[in-house]
């Protein structure tokens, strides 16, 4: 037969003939792809309560394989690895060396929550997206992420302040991904940005940068919200 | 017409200062009331989520209780969809889960907050417009017109998704749909624009991945771009500042760095009803904007 989802398939265990007689019978053209047999024992039976113990994954149970999430994943229509679905399934069953094949990508989600928004059985897969890509970080599986790193400096600042500055937050990530700040594009977005902009705007935009809006009532509300997310944590991973 | 309580949130006082500016001079041509939101916070916007999902509905629920314990409004105007989605989200969560409503509650208490008991009601700016006014009020109001000028209106994710969220939208005529909003377009289509069959209107713009992926974000506004074009438009309509600057973000960076040059111009919803409404350019921050729409408003005689 025809094998349609070559994707979910190992490429090592694909063999494609030239030319394939079984039986006496030319099966070739159409035909001759065979898929070697592999009896799976590496099953993670605990693995779907791990996940479920990350907030954003605790509903990942209630999947039934519809499809809904990648056929509407904004991710999927840029790369066809990228798939949801695929993921959820691989959760349920604990089959975790299939899910690290994947691991450089399941990060990029980019919580568009269409498949939040279309699961008929409200599975909340982007949830599912963020707890699955946290537990590769947390397990060193994976480095951190450029958009972990990104949330953790945006949440420090709140934190802090009750208030972020996003060029603040910009120029904080940058240096903490190791990312140049002075990139072409950037350099000719802001020419563009400060060619028409008057003079009392570009002061406001630079003195941002060095004082940071601050809410200020704010108080001990930071530290009691830091308290808050330290017990949780340890309550769900110790 | 009942008072609101406006809410900028940080992106309004940061790259988003002509959405901010644009909106308050439009809300006062229009007569309509609001008062800032007291000392606010941040709502979290989509990242603090991604730290505790619990941090941002507390987030979001202090600033509701704000509006109602510190200023007796019980409604909250927010012109930012970040904004307008996590103070919904926590509207709905509270709402419908005890538990979440105890934790928000006890967490204000520990730290000394305005304590919310549920009594507030988040609007985006848009939906304001139509409860207050409709169509019918903006075209009451206009001095100018748009002049027939061709636009895509761009709602993006998180005016309209999860829809689970958004009781009061998808109840029939009338109301705004989560899976063919029309607020925008009916608004600017009583001044005078012409808008175009965009099927990209709640597609999403990248913005999370705005600098930590920007290759997918570059990909994803260049496709509401040349969809745009290819739908005829002159101008894509946002009602969001992370789309907003996204859109111009990654017009620059498709340009530089891919060397792929799209022409269509990208303004707030705000500056264009500004317009119509005889507004001049600077007061609504059009020459703010990265994306130069001044040759294009000029040449179709709106400005
Ligand atoms: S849409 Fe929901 S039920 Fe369907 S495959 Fe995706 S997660 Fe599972
Ligand atoms: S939220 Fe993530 S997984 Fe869900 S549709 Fe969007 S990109 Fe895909």
């Amino acid at each position: 037969m025809a094998i349609h989802e070559k994707s979910l398939i190992e490429t090592e265990r694909l063999l494609e003939h030239d030319s394939l007689v079984v039986d006496g019978v030319d099966v070739s053209g159409q035909w001759n792809t065979m898929i070697t047999p592999r009896t799976i024992v590496d099953y993670d039976d605990d693995f779907e309560a791990k996940i479920q113990s990350y907030v954003g994954g605790e509903y990942v149970h209630r999947c039934w394989q519809c499809g809904s999430c990648t056929n509407s994943c904004t991710m999927y229509a840029q790369n066809v690895q990228f798939n949801p679905r695929y993921w959820i399934y691989l959760t349920r069953l604990g089959l975790t060396d299939e899910l690290i094949k994947d691991k450089d990508i399941i990060w990029q989600c980019v919580s568009c929550n269409k498949c939040t928004n279309i699961c008929p059985k409200d599975v909340k897969p982007e949830g599912v997206m963020k707890a699955l890509s946290h537990w590769l970080e947390e397990e060193g599986i994976t480095e951190k992420s450029p958009s972990r790193i990104f949330d953790e400096e945006f949440t420090d600042q709140v934190y802090d302040y009750g208030r972020i500055e996003d060029s603040k937050v910009m120029k904080n990530f940058f240096k903490e991904s190791g990312q140049p700040l002075v990139q072409g594009w950037l350099v000719e977005f802001t020419k563009r940005m400060i060619k028409r902009l008057p003079v009392a705007h570009l002061v406001r935009l630079g003195t941002n940068v060095v004082f940071t809006p601050k809410t200020k009532s704010w108080g001990k509300t930071g530290e009691v919200l830091k308290a808050y997310v330290r017990e949780q944590k340890e309550a769900a991973h110790g | 017409m009942a008072k609101v309580a406006y809410y900028p949130g940080c992106a309004l006082e940061g790259s988003g200062g002509p959405y901010d500016r644009s909106t308050r001079h439009l809300v006062k041509a229009l007569g309509l009331e609001m008062e800032n939101l007291r000392d606010y916070n941040c709502c979290g916007a989509m990242e603090v989520k991604n730290v505790h999902p619990m941090l941002q509905t507390y987030l979001s629920a202090r600033n509701l209780a704000i509006a109602s314990e510190q200023m007796g409004l019980d409604t909250v105007m927010a012109p930012c969809n970040g904004c307008y989605h996590n103070l919904k989200k926590a509207e709905f969560e509270t709402a419908t889960s005890q538990q979440v409503m105890d934790t928000v509650q006890d967490l204000a208490r520990k730290a000394d907050d305005p304590v919310y008991t549920g009594d507030v009601r988040t609007l985006h700016l848009l939906e304001w417009l139509m409860e207050e006014l409709g169509p019918d009020g903006i075209k009451q109001r206009m001095t100018r017109s748009l002049n027939g000028i061709r636009i895509a209106n761009y709602y993006g994710c998180m005016y309209t998704r999860p829809r689970q969220i958004f009781p009061e939208k998808d109840q029939g005529p009338g109301s705004e749909s989560s899976y063919q909003p029309h607020f925008m377009d009916d608004l600017l289509a009583a001044a005078g624009a012409v808008n175009v069959e965009y099927p990209l209107k709640t597609a999403c713009c990248g913005g999370a991945h705005t600098l930590s992926d920007s290759d997918t974000s570059t990909q994803l506004v260049l496709n509401l771009l040349q969809s745009a074009e290819d739908s005829g438009a002159e101008v894509i309509a946002t009602e969001c500042p992370t789309c907003h600057s996204g859109l111009e973000m990654h017009q620059v960076r498709a340009e530089t760095e891919f060397g792929i040059r799209t022409g269509v111009k990208v303004l707030y919803f705000t500056q264009l009803l500004g317009l119509a409404l005889g507004l001049s350019p600077r007061k609504l921050g059009i020459h703010e904007n990265v994306s130069d729409s001044i040759g294009l408003l000029k040449e179709k005689g709106v400005i």
